[in-house]
């Protein structure tokens, strides 16, 4: 099996591994007073003060959580409260549906958000949060995150940014830029599941929605899943190789789109290991099945819990139609081999051999 | 051989996964989403697909077979549900279990599967597949309680090629869940689906009223020689037949004719039933040809003799002996145990 399909999960960094299983063998809760306590609290302020390094960052506004949608859930109502709420159209569902009546950004058809759009809708609804993915994971399409942030400081809004397919790909100083939080989750750049964190700038203050035995300051109740904590921040230390990534996704992009596929947010800055296919007139249904049984994981839309595939809302709301039902996303790994890109681009060539000798046949 | 199994999250089609894997074939599980379940059951937070879809996929796990679910709630409410409450407003009585067969299972799901390489299609329907001197021909199961035939008659001779039937051999419903049970599926003791699986409670109202509120509109009871007799509370609770429902000064009488455009009702005494009966959309499993053979005009019905006369796409049955036809269903033929083809009653 070929997984190329990064942007759901990164495959586990060897790093990350050995970080979290020398984490288990340590035992302890880093709350206890004891030795194997203390020890265990090491690990976790270790692994904080990495997290806070990579995310330009104080160590003390490090918040770990389960993963990218409680931080984006957290900073909804930590920073949302009383304010009104602007989120993009492409955003991720952790965000829509934690904020159901936000107003809607819409996107232009390469995945961007208009820069008059976003200035308008922040004078109009001063004091807003606007909740903003840095990048898309259906197209890797980047929003423009520093002119957010400059337009929000102008119009009195806070910025949150769902960081968590950037980090470990092109991750740069958000709160730096200007936002004032952002969210991340270990097993999108070689962590193990089940961390991630939500970082705030100075000063922000973060209400626990579990207050529990109030650790992490009293903003996130819970024991900490203490090995995917060090796997992640393990993780964070690893080499990515963006340019040679970008360079298999151009191969297998233009190849697919000499066979009749299109790319949307292909003109736009994205993501190095993201490409969105659309193949008019085949599901994504029919194309995610045969390539799976010929061996390729990819992925298609937002899976619900069913596995049923919606059309993806991503490209609904970049304008796609009925493209937004039968297109594809293939998110390269952090290992992707050379000799891939060819195995990849003969399964997709196959495929649609098929699907357009039937749909010759049913002509 | 690659066989895509539809697979409901029910007993049945997970033994025909269980059957075709054990087989040694290359099983590909599919799991038609039709409907909204949490919107269905009104239950809130209910997931979309609910209990049955997850049934399926562990199923599928269990059996170490792939599975997909495929949203088809677009299409099932156009052409089963829309269609079904459309019937209802033209004075039919629909069947939308041969609709959903017909589009989806053996319309979009059979050609999803020739999409993706598969070279047969299996179901766990109870009905035959035996292959004849001109192909395949589409024989009653041999449980005649379970039977199915009569509402696949619309499985043109491409698809029917296509399929596999495994239960249709079975002796009884029993043993298909010792089956179940012997493989160590989770689902060998659950309860059957119930008649329209899109309405919950038994009650189709609710559903002819999201889609055609004008079909339950009041309007009149009248005598075949249009007398006045009382008022209905719409054409869709009624069927050709009927005899509940109606005011007093029709007791004793059955529905005889409904008319969607005035919305009355006629009413008269039972008997008079008519030899003759005009079909459409007929679907031929053998070469359409004028031929006597036994009709069945109801899903539980008795066998009637009768001459069948093609015309086009159309069809004329006459009866041997007088019965009840209600437009909407479906009259099937049959030669013995073999199904030649049928049609929708008008």
């Amino acid at each position: 099996m070929l997984y190329l399909d990064a942007n759901a999960s990164e495959p586990l960094r060897p790093a990350a591994r050995t970080a979290a299983l020398v984490t288990m063998e340590a035992d302890g809760n880093p709350s206890s007073i004891h030795a194997i306590g203390r020890n265990a609290r090491n690990i976790m302020e270790s692994a904080r003060e990495t997290v806070a390094r990579h995310c330009f960052a104080r160590p003390a506004d490090v918040i770990f959580t389960s993963g990218a949608t409680e931080g984006n859930v957290l900073a909804i109502y930590a920073l949302g409260r009383d304010r009104p709420i602007l989120v993009g159209a492409t955003e991720h569902d952790s965000i829509r549906a934690t904020a159901p009546d936000a107003i809607i950004l819409p996107v232009r058809s390469d995945g961007t958000i208009a820069p008059e759009t976003l200035d308008e809708a922040l004078a109009q609804n001063p004091g807003a949060l606007l909740c903003l993915m840095a990048a898309n994971n259906e197209t890797g399409v980047l929003h423009d995150i520093e002119f957010a942030a400059k337009s929000c400081a102008t119009h009195g809004a806070l910025l949150h940014v769902d960081a968590v397919q950037v980090i470990g790909r092109c991750n740069r100083d958000w709160l730096g830029m200007g936002a004032s939080s952002l969210s991340l989750s270990g097993h999108k750049f070689g962590g193990p599941m089940g961390a991630g964190a939500l970082i705030v700038r100075q000063g922000i203050e973060v209400t626990a929605l579990t207050k529990g035995g109030g650790q992490e300051q009293g903003r996130r109740g819970g024991t900490p899943p203490l090995p995917a904590i060090a796997g992640l921040a393990a993780a964070l230390g690893e080499v990515y190789e963006a340019d040679k990534i970008a360079s298999y996704r151009d191969e297998i992009e233009e190849f697919c789109i000499n066979l009749g596929a299109i790319a949307p947010g292909g003109t736009a800055p994205r993501l190095p290991n993201t490409t969105n296919l659309a193949l008019p007139g085949v599901r994504a249904e029919t194309q995610l099945i045969a390539l799976d049984m010929a061996g390729f994981a990819v992925s298609a839309g937002s899976a619900c819990s069913s596995g049923k595939l919606a059309a993806s809302h991503v490209l609904t709301a970049m304008g796609y139609g009925d493209l937004a039902g039968q297109a594809i996303r293939v998110s390269l790994p952090w290992n992707m081999q050379a000799e891939s890109v060819e195995k990849f681009t003969m399964a997709y060539a196959a495929m649609v051999k098929r699907a357009l000798r039937r749909a010759e046949h049913s002509a | 051989m690659k066989v895509a199994v539809a697979m409901s999250g029910g007993v049945d089609s997970s033994v025909v996964a269980g059957l075709m894997a054990r087989a040694g074939h290359e099983v590909i599980g599919i799991t038609l989403q039709l409907y909204d379940q949490g919107a269905a059951t009104s239950r809130k937070g209910a997931c979309c697909a609910g209990q049955d879809i997850y049934d399926a996929k562990r199923v599928a796990d269990r059996l170490g077979i792939a599975h997909y679910v495929v949203d088809a709630e677009a299409r099932f409410k156009k052409s089963v549900m829309s269609a079904f409450a459309d019937s209802y407003a033209a004075g039919e009585t629909p069947v939308p279990c041969i609709a959903c067969n017909q589009h989806l299972k053996f319309g979009d799901l059979l050609e999803m599967a020739r999409d993706f390489g598969a070279e047969a299609m299996a179901t766990g329907h109870y009905v035959r597949r035996l292959d004849g001197p001109d192909g395949a021909e589409m024989h009653q199961a041999v449980d005649q309680n379970r039977d199915q035939s009569w509402f696949l008659f619309a499985t043109t001779r491409a698809q029917l090629d296509f399929c596999r039937f495994p239960l249709g051999g079975y002796a009884s419903k029993a043993e298909v869940r010792a089956v179940a049970a012997e493989m160590g599926l989770a689902v060998a003791e659950k309860a059957d689906s119930q008649d329209i699986c899109f309405v919950p409670n038994g009650s189709y109202a609710g559903i002819v009223e999201k889609f055609r509120p004008d079909a339950l509109e009041s309007g009149e009871v009248v005598a075949e020689d249009g007398r006045l007799l009382g008022s209905h509370q719409g054409i869709a609770r009624y069927t050709i037949g009927q005899a509940k429902r109606l005011p007093d000064a029709a007791a004793h009488m059955v529905v005889k004719k409904i008319e969607p455009g005035t919305r009355r009702i006629v009413v008269g005494p039972r008997g008079t039933q008519s030899k003759t009966v005009r079909l459409r959309d007929v679907n031929w499993l053998v070469e359409p040809r004028e031929l006597r053979a036994e009709v069945k005009l109801r899903a539980r019905d008795t066998l009637h003799p009768a001459g069948i006369l093609p015309e086009g796409n159309s069809a004329v049955l006459t009866l041997d002996d007088p019965a009840l036809a209600a437009p909407g269903q479906a009259a099937v033929f049959y030669d013995g145990t073999r199904i030649l083809g049928g049609g929708f009653i008008i």
